[in-house]
């Protein structure tokens, strides 16, 4: 009776798995094959193999543009989160300031209840009351606001951790606040500042609704957008074109994910991507 | 002058600091006080510049009240966190990691790089794959159910962005739900094995009680992910005729191509609210499981 019931378990399982990697796997191989087929639409036959639709990708006036658009903002928001968060991880870390854990408290609060979506009317208006629309500067301001709170309270789990004995020794010899948080404790939290730019990447990489509402240009407009205009302009869409832009917009994350797990481990932090 | 470590002091402590508070500050909190002030508003967008906005009090919630479309916008959410963030990405993620629990080896990590992939892709072109494969004519759903010519965008919109977002975001619950059932002693699991228990009754008896607060956890961040999600308009826009207008999509739909921002403002504040509960539940758990030893 157990052996029974251990064996219908067993197949149950296997079914169960078997259709869910089927249905994360589909999307996937067309991702993978379709960039390559003449046909991509016509599922029935045998991929026809060719390598004109990257030739067509070069073509486009706004694909291979749109994806340095992408490295601009997300190159832009990794660097300023990283170097702001790090100064006020720092501080926080170090110095008592009276209702410091409260305003952390507070920050991370809000990091998560003001979203794209419960502000996009107020950030519309302050970017087009700043200048900042149709800006790659807009778009790093407005992601940096948002990511800033959480990247600080991580940084600071890590800067928290490190021991002061180093920091001591160096002030005692005349280093200065900046050359301390540079030769010394930079270098321990190594691995944070990594974490908080891979996410920071990945945010702006993935990211759709600020992108669309702050960039009207197309000029500007990164990958994410362009995507969505590919598809949504001009009648018929042409789905060799947009599969083989996804597959190369997707593969500078694919490459950073795969580089950082390899070289750090892969690790959750409180579900960090978004 | 404090004994900090680094000789910091509080003058420079708080130089460093400003200016990641100055920037959250204009880009995060000073949108979120807009945003009340603005919903008070009868502010429009007329063509490209905007009428001078003028207080109408509670006026546009009080048209929210009386709106069909904002309720319907509203039921919809709710039918899209239950069904894409808790059956879905909650369930199905739980679903996995009970699954893989005990297997190694190759199965196991193809599963987990599958499913990370989902996780890693950019939401535009997870919202691209999905509709080539639920496309009408030559999408590879309706060669591989045999069903030519279903919309299913068209006729199963919610049906639609509910399966799209369970696919981009069961990662996160499976990798959660893994490492919370690392912590389930598999000698508790095996004397209620050898005791008589069935599976169910092993899983709510033991696992359950032990992971409770990652289930918690898990089911407040999925949803509220998927309550501010605004990916459903790459695949739907909203439509048909409002059909799938989830939240999101609506307050970008009536705000910012229908230019009625203050009423927009409203709605969004709403959001904010509702977003508050979640973060201080999340919050609350946080702080909760901090304090318990071990």
């Amino acid at each position: 009776m157990n052996l029974v019931r251990h064996v219908l378990g067993r197949i149950a399982s296997a079914v169960f798995l078997a259709v869910v990697v089927a249905f994360f796997a589909l999307p996937m191989l067309w991702l993978a094959s379709a960039p390559f087929d003449a046909h991509p639409s016509v599922t029935a036959s045998l991929p026809e193999f060719t390598l004109n639709n990257f030739r067509a990708i070069l073509d486009n006036p706004y694909a291979l543009g749109s994806i340095g658009n992408s490295v601009i903002q997300a190159g832009g928001a990794a660097a300023l989160v990283v170097v702001l968060a790090a100064l006020a991880a720092y501080a926080l870390s170090r110095v008592r300031v009276p209702g410091r854990d409260a305003l952390l408290y507070v920050l991370l609060l809000m990091s998560s209840v003001v979203t794209g979506t419960a502000a996009m009317v107020p950030i519309f208006e302050l970017a087009s009351r700043l200048d900042l629309i149709d800006t790659h500067l807009g778009v790093v301001l407005t992601v940096s606001g948002g990511l800033l709170p959480a990247a600080i309270f991580i940084l600071k789990d890590f800067m928290d951790a490190t021991p002061t004995s180093y920091e001591e020794s160096a002030r005692v010899f005349g280093a200065s606040p900046l050359q301390i948080l540079r030769h010394i404790v930079i270098p321990m939290v190594r691995p944070g500042l990594a974490t908080i730019a891979v996410w920071a990447v990945a945010n702006v990489w993935g990211g759709f609704l600020l992108q669309y509402i702050l960039l009207r240009d197309p000029d500007k407009s990164p990958g994410s957008v362009v995507l969505y205009t590919l598809y949504t302009e001009g009648g018929q869409p042409n789905l060799s074109l947009i599969s083989t832009f996804s597959l190369l917009y997707s593969l500078p994350v694919v490459l950073m994910y795969l580089f950082v797990s390899s070289k750090y481990g892969f690790r959750f932090h409180g579900g960090i991507k978004r | 002058m404090s004994m900090d470590a680094a000789g910091l002091g509080r003058g420079r402590a708080v130089a460093f600091a400003l200016p990641a508070l100055v920037l959250i500050g204009v880009f995060l909190i000073f949108p979120a006080i807009w945003t009340i002030y603005l919903g008070l508003t009868d502010y429009r967008l007329t063509g490209l510049t905007a009428a001078d906005p003028r207080l109408v009090g509670a006026g546009n919630y009080m048209t929210a009240l009386g709106d069909g479309r904002f309720r319907n916008s509203l039921w919809l959410t709710v039918q899209f966190v239950l069904g894409s963030a808790i059956i879905g990405q909650a369930g199905l993620g739980f679903a996995l990691a009970w699954t893989m629990r005990d297997r190694r080896g190759p199965v196991r990590r193809v599963v987990e790089a599958l499913v990370l992939l989902s996780w890693i892709l950019p939401g535009s072109v997870v919202a691209f794959l999905w509709i080539a494969l639920l496309d009408r004519d030559g999408g590879t759903l309706n060669a591989l159910l045999g069903t030519p010519g279903a919309a299913w965008l068209l006729d199963h919109p919610m049906l639609s962005i509910i399966v799209f977002n369970t696919w981009r975001g069961t990662a996160f619950s499976m990798m959660l739900y893994s490492a919370a059932l690392e912590n389930v002693p598999p000698s508790h699991l095996e004397t209620a094995r050898l005791a008589g228990a069935s599976p169910l009754q092993q899983l709510r008896d033991v696992v359950l009680p032990r992971i409770k607060g990652h289930v918690l956890t898990n089911v407040l961040l999925t949803s509220l992910w998927t309550f501010n999600d605004f990916t459903p308009f790459l695949l739907t826009a909203g439509g048909p005729e409002g059909r799938s207008e989830v939240l999101p999509v609506y307050i970008y739909n009536v705000a910012l191509r229908g230019g009625q921002l203050g009423f927009g403002a409203a709605i969004s504040f709403l959001v904010l609210l509702i977003n508050l509960v979640f973060a201080l539940a999340y919050l609350r758990l946080l702080r909760d499981r901090r304090e318990v030893p071990g």
